[in-house]
């Protein structure tokens, strides 16, 4: 709240003599500072309750990469292949993973350990992402005071330092690529807006630069290589062209798509893909349009007519020509040229359809309603007050805003994940609503005294300069909060509603005769509603504290919970990864489904078959499909793929719902994708998916059911399963093929060896020289253990 | 037909006066965006002629000779005297941004060229 009060202070202090300029300048450094450091140490609630640890699944592969990094220089990095995942085909790491959050933070490592601050690199990488927080929140303070003022920005970045969609992806120990690349994007939108202001060739290069570092870190650049030409083309439709437009975005194209060819995980693709073509037509209409521009300066009006005739004919021509190309190329890939991913950012269903690794992510599932309340909270209600502020007047930074907005929402719809690109745009936008409106109340309150005083003066007076001016707009501002006041009945919509009048009204040509009589009351009125914004504001600041400090510091390999016998502490992931590591060769292979590959490469350092990584198919569906198959199918392909040991997550004793059993239709459905003899109906009763003693034969003999449930009838004697709470449908089985190794102490995770294969050669020895009715018996025996169908 | 014919060859006079007009540094940079042009032009037939084996090298060449005609055009742009626009900005100013861009873009493209 320090920041709020402060940022209505320095919006007041904007207008003063020189002193006050200077002390507003200084005020305004350290409320940004204050802002930082609000923006770090919020973030610091998983570390505090939990510990100082890498979070989640893809933070380890980050942590590992950044490890290898600082241990063997960039060079080696670059040319680095994996043969630790992936097994037997391993992974160029070096060529397909997006480096920028990698280089970023061993850049900082190496920094402070040159400065003789020896800090380890999990340290390092568990800081990054609130310190690139803090960054993010004042490049939306430069955002934003390139569009609406100073008030405006430090009101964003406030609400950008703790609004908790983005504190979703960057509380410490969050070592994602959205970390860096939140801050790489707004801060490429900032230099755009700045080099569309100012028409200055350096900002251009600095634009480049920043787009450069943002393809480093995340492939969610192509938002901001389709969202600028879109702005471009807005900007040329609704005849706003300038030279300006042209110096912000000519030079971003030819210098962004080159750095862009220069990161290896992007390459050509710069090029040849048709996520970026988008900006190569915009280019060349841009082209053209400054070339028509430059020609009207030339002519008179007559001759320009006769001259446009010529350059439309010859524009269009060249440009029917270049988008035939373009179909000709797009229409010849398979993909019809774009990526799965981009795919289903167009077309929503387009995942769910027809790429099962897609759709089983999570965040890559379409938000529900109030995931978006839980994301933005109060600021939902805050950014149509902003867009209408943004028209009021229109410049090109506020249409650049707006447009960011409404493509961000449409995003954010399709993919949970996205909510992310929005978190920004929704700040900057409240932010903007946020500081108009309290700088119309404070106005109000502030002029309201002279009105009081002068009424009688300057209704006669013959100056007409600038004390007349001043009271035909405090006048207009006491009309509207006295219409605020009628308006403001209860609650946010209506006081939504009320400012949205406000800013209408106040632009609308005034009627000072009117206007005298309505300045009865408006101190109470602004006083109401400067509170009732505070109190707005007081909400947001609970949910967004409460939100950090309880729903997203989870570490996720920690679990806790809390019942009446006090906290448990369910650390059953490092304790089976630490068992893998002292226990095992170095060189064995640990089969898993995909979710917990780069965790058991980075903290167990064993080989794994597939990770979250998923550039093979076939690869994961090989394992989906063994974990599928009964016993002895699933041992022969995990065989075959040197497969000693086999790890199962299950949540059954302690109710764990993200645990392989409920996951488990996925690994059918891509292992069916590649290999049709798994057939998602077989593992299915009447369309439903149970394990309890309705379940499908299938399903109660496959891998995964015998690996989760093995003994776990022992445990209560009746085999409840606390994740699915009912009583599982076969309890007592013995497993042929694999024995059970390790179990950690809440049953999370189980970890099973492949049994060696039996020696044949003597048991045909055995089998030729013994009785034949022995050897019937033994079969039996055989048949038994292994009831498979 | 004719009546078109004439407005062509009326527009070209008056075109070319018009431009006759413009001062000499400034045709200077237009000589300047029309060779880097015609340089990508030629670059880019030959890849029509040859192949575009090395794709980074043909890449590298081609952008090289739009980047530079494109910030040619933004330096004409910015010390362009009847541009209102930028009536604040020095011309050394502007110079020495075009300077820094070329540098900036010169060097990723020696980087790129392999």
């Amino acid at each position: 709240m320090a920041e709020l009060e402060a940022g209505s202070i320095c919006m007041a202090a904007g207008g003063g003599g020189r002193l006050r300029n200077a002390l507003s300048g200084v005020l305004c450094a350290f409320t940004l500072l204050l802002i930082g450091v609000l923006a770090f140490s919020i973030r610091l609630f998983s570390v505090i309750k939990y510990e100082s640890v890498i979070h989640e699944f893809d933070p380890y592969f980050n942590y590992r990469v950044t490890q290898f990094l600082s241990k063997s220089g960039i060079y080696e990095f670059w040319n680095w292949f994996d043969d630790r995942t992936w097994y037997p085909l391993g992974r160029v790491i070096g060529g397909t993973v997006y480096p920028g959050l990698t280089l970023t933070a061993g850049t900082i490592w190496w920094l402070l350990n040159s400065l003789n601050i020896p800090l380890s690199v999990e340290t390092v990488c568990v800081f990054t992402a609130p310190i690139f927080s803090a960054n993010a929140s004042w490049a939306t303070y430069l955002l934003t005071k390139e569009a609406k003022g100073h008030g405006a920005g430090l009101m964003a970045a406030t609400i950008l330092a703790m609004v908790p969609s983005y504190i979703s992806r960057s509380v410490a120990g969050s070592y994602d690529n959205e970390a860096v690349a939140i801050f790489a994007l707004i801060f490429t939108f900032y230099l755009y807006v700045k080099t569309l202001n100012t028409g200055s060739l350096f900002y251009a290069t600095l634009n480049a630069l920043s787009y450069f570092y943002m393809v480093c870190s995340w492939g969610g650049y192509t938002f901001i290589i389709n969202l600028i030409p879109m702005h471009v083309l807005l900007c040329i439709v609704t005849g706003r062209y300038s030279s300006r437009l042209y110096v912000a975005y000519a030079p971003l194209v030819v210098l962004g798509t080159l750095l862009a060819a220069l990161v290896p995980v992007v390459g050509f693709n710069a090029v040849l893909t048709s996520e970026h073509f988008a900006s190569f037509l915009v280019f060349i209409i841009l082209h053209v349009v400054a070339l028509v521009y430059y020609i009207k300066g030339l002519l008179t009006p007559r001759l320009f007519k006769v001259a446009m005739t010529f350059v439309l004919t010859v524009g269009l021509a060249l440009c029917f020509a270049v988008v035939a190309i373009l179909a000709a190329l797009v229409a010849s890939s398979p993909t019809k040229g774009w990526s799965g991913r981009s795919l289903s950012l167009l077309d929503p269903t387009y995942a769910s359809k027809y790429i099962p690794i897609i759709a089983s992510v999570s965040e890559h599932q379409p938000p529900t309603w109030p995931s978006y309340f839980m994301a933005i909270n109060v600021l939902a209600f805050l950014v149509p007050a902003g867009i209408i502020s943004c028209f009021l007047p229109l410049s090109d930074a506020s249409s650049f805003l707006v447009l960011y907005l409404v493509t961000s929402v449409y995003f954010s719809g399709v993919m949970v994940r996205l909510m992310l690109v929005l978190a920004p745009a929704v700040c900057i936008l409240s932010g903007i609503a946020l500081s108009e409106a309290f700088n119309v109340l404070t106005r109000s309150m502030k002029f309201q005294r002279p009105i009081s005083d002068d009424t009688l003066p300057t209704a006669g007076d013959s100056t007409p300069g600038s004390s007349s001016t001043a009271t035909i707009t405090t006048s207009t501002k006491n009309a509207n909060i006295k219409k605020e006041k009628m308006g403001t009945i209860s609650k946010e919509r209506s006081s939504k509603k009320s400012r949205k009048e406000t800013e209408l009204v106040g632009s609308s040509p005034v009627r000072p005769e009117k206007e005298e009589k309505l300045c009865v009351l408006p101190s109470e009125a602004s006083a109401m509603g400067i509170l009732f914004l505070i109190m707005l504001c007081g909400l947001y600041v609970i949910h967004c504290v409460w939100a950090a400090a309880e729903a997203y510091s989870a570490p996720s390999i920690v679990l806790t919970s809390r019942s009446h016998d006090g906290l448990h502490v369910y650390d059953d992931f490092r304790e089976s990864y630490a068992w893998l590591r002292h226990n095992t060769e170095v060189d064995d292979k640990v089969a898993s489904w995909w979710d917990y590959g780069y965790q058991t490469t980075a903290m167990a350092n064993r080989t794994v078959i597939v990770d979250n990584n998923t550039w093979n198919n076939t690869h994961i569906a090989t394992v989906g499909t063994a974990m599928s198959s009964p016993e002895k199918g699933a041992w022969e392909i995990f065989n075959s793929l040197d497969v000693k040991y086999v790890l199962v997550v299950f949540g059954g004793l302690i109710g764990y719902p993200s645990d392989d059993i409920n996951k488990f239709l996925w690994m059918v459905r891509i292992g069916g994708g590649e290999f049709p003899h798994i057939k998602e109906q077989d593992y299915l009763r009447d369309g439903n998916y149970r394990v309890d003693a309705q379940g499908t034969p299938t399903m109660l003999n496959c891998l995964m059911y015998k690996l989760s449930y093995y003994r776990f009838a022992e445990t209560d004697g009746k085999g409840f399963d606390r994740a699915r709470r009912y009583e599982i449908g076969r309890k007592h089985f013995k497993l042929t093929h694999f024995e059970e190794v390790f179990t950690t102490q809440h049953w999370m995770v189980r970890i099973y060896k492949l049994k060696p294969q039996k020696n044949r050669v003597r048991g045909k020895l055995k089998l030729k020289l013994k009785s034949s009715s022995k050897t019937s018996l033994m079969r039996k025996g055989a048949g038994k253990k292994n009831p498979w169908r | 037909m004719p009546k078109a014919a004439g407005d062509a060859k009326l527009l070209i006079q008056s075109l070319t006066k018009a431009y006759a007009a413009t001062p000499t540094n400034l045709k200077i940079i237009d000589l300047y965006v029309v060779f880097a042009v015609a340089t990508a032009l030629v670059q880019v037939i030959y890849m029509g002629i040859v192949g575009s084996f090395p794709f980074n090298s043909f890449l590298s060449g081609v952008l090289s000779c739009i980047g530079t005609a494109v910030l040619g055009v933004c330096l004409r742009i910015q010390v362009n005297k009847d541009n209102k626009e930028f009536k604040d900005l020095p011309p050394e100013r502007a110079f020495a941004d075009f300077v820094l861009c070329n540098l900036v873009l010169h060097l990723v493209i020696m980087n790129f060229l392999g």
